[in-house]
């Protein structure tokens, strides 16, 4: 079967509608795992140990199992307890409730770095526990996690054809409905590969920026 | 009363081709990743542009584009390959390029007096490697492998979606047939979370396996 321009040029309209979906949900997931991610790694910390544990355990099994059987989950299960969900919310919220069990870890990882003697001082100064934290701590904490970050939602980005599977009509979804009805393979999906593979390329390029700007951290 | 047992034994066998999956991707994942790592690190220009440009393309694009690539657009081009043949094909060579960079990380971390003692021993570049670089590299790549085998596993959950019928096509059937949707994905979810326990009990009992006898040595 060979490549064929026109096809390509016919199905162009309807990929882009697709692409706009699929950034759509990227940007949504990516705010949403961030804020999920700080819950998680505050909770982690919580002096509660019941409430850290247990959030350490839920943490763990959504990192443990699949996004696509936890997008099922949301999809599927929640309407029986009437949770009715459209598809692409069912979608943001799988992405963001996985991704951000990850971004809890940087968060965690990036809240350790801050050098013991920042909490003395904090406490020499008399400064509150909040005090410490919105002045003291994340402004420090925040940076050096910036690539860590935008590594995990470049991560997502490229996980957003699963969303597919339970009828978002993103990228991944318009490529197959187009594949299907003219059935032609070959232009719609190497299509969806080369997009995706050149927003990760630019990302790389993105990233080392990241890095270099914000990956130091000053001691 | 549903009949639960019955499609029990359905979600079991759907359990054997996941767990089939997950070892056959993992075998062909660990053979790229050395291919690639080690081409990584090659003196030849050739073999380093070789292996960046499989790492970059694998970890560009999705696990889920691959798929539907090696299933729907192969064929057309003369590889006519099954859904197991395709699933294992897709998730080797994409886990493969993530841990091609663990395995060139891990290399690249042991010391240069480890170097230099292979050249003061007269090894070989590739006595040296076999004999003193790998073997220390290897637990330096153990616990990061683990990880990686982990996302294998549950990268396989998207191989349902080209027909091949592991936990969670047949969660699907069992939705289809029953109409219970929390039954079906919760016990999938749970099947999926304790291989991945079990995965990260092995490598952290290969690890210490491994690294009996290294007390002191390494740093």
């Amino acid at each position: 079967m060979d490549w064929d321009w026109d096809f390509v040029r016919q199905i162009l309209p309807t990929l882009i509608q697709g692409v706009k979906i699929t950034i759509l949900a990227t940007l949504l997931g990516s705010v949403l795992a961030a804020i999920v991610g700080l819950g998680i790694a505050l909770a982690r910390r919580s002096p509660n140990k019941a409430v850290s544990r247990s959030v350490g355990w839920v943490a763990e099994f959504i990192r443990g199992t699949p996004l696509l059987v936890q997008l099922y989950f949301i999809f599927y299960v929640l309407p029986d307890i009437g949770i009715l969900l459209p598809p692409l919310v069912a979608g943001v919220i799988g992405l963001g409730l996985h991704y951000g069990t990850y971004t809890a870890e940087v968060y965690r990882a990036g809240i350790d770095n801050v050098p013991r003697g920042q909490w003395e001082a904090a406490k020499a100064c008399n400064l509150s526990a909040r005090q410490t934290w919105s002045h003291i701590i994340i402004p420090q904490a925040i940076p050096p996690m910036i690539p860590a970050l935008a590594n995990y939602f470049i991560a997502m980005f490229k996980e957003t054809p699963l969303l597919s599977a339970i009828t978002v009509l993103e990228l991944m979804n318009q490529a197959k409905s187009v594949a299907n009805t003219y059935y032609r393979y070959l232009e719609p999906i190497t299509l969806v590969g080369a997009f995706f593979l050149a927003i990760s390329l630019i990302s790389v390029v993105l990233l080392r920026w990241l890095e270099r700007r914000y990956g130091k951290i000053e001691r | 009363m549903t009949q639960w047992s019955g499609y029990f034994g359905l979600i079991l066998q759907g359990a054997l081709v996941t767990i089939e999956l997950t070892l056959m991707g993992s075998v062909l994942a660990l053979i790229m990743a050395f291919l690639a790592g080690m081409g990584r690190l090659s003196r030849f220009f050739v073999l380093r542009a070789l292996a960046t440009a499989y790492i970059e393309f694998f970890r560009g694009t999705s696990i889920f584009v691959q798929l539907f690539f090696a299933y729907f657009v192969l064929p057309l081009v003369g590889f006519e390959l099954t859904p197991l043949q395709a699933g294992v094909l897709a998730l080797g060579l994409n886990v493969g390029a993530y841990a091609a960079e663990v395995v060139r990380g891990a290399v690249q971390s042991i010391g240069r007096e480890q170097h230099e003692a292979c050249i003061a021993l007269n090894l070989g570049r590739w006595q040296g490697m076999r004999h003193v670089i790998l073997p220390q590299a290897f637990l330096v790549m153990l616990p990061t492998f683990g990880n990686n085998a982990i996302e294998l596993l549950k990268a396989t959950s998207v191989v349902s979606l080209i027909s091949l019928a592991d936990l969670t096509f047949q969660a699907q059937v069992v939705r289809a047939q029953t109409g219970n949707t929390m039954v079906p994905f919760t016990t999938i979810l749970v099947i999926y979370f304790i291989l991945a326990l079990l995965i990260s009990w092995g490598v952290r009992s290969l690890e210490r396996r491994m690294a009996r006898g290294l007390d002191g040595v390494r740093v």
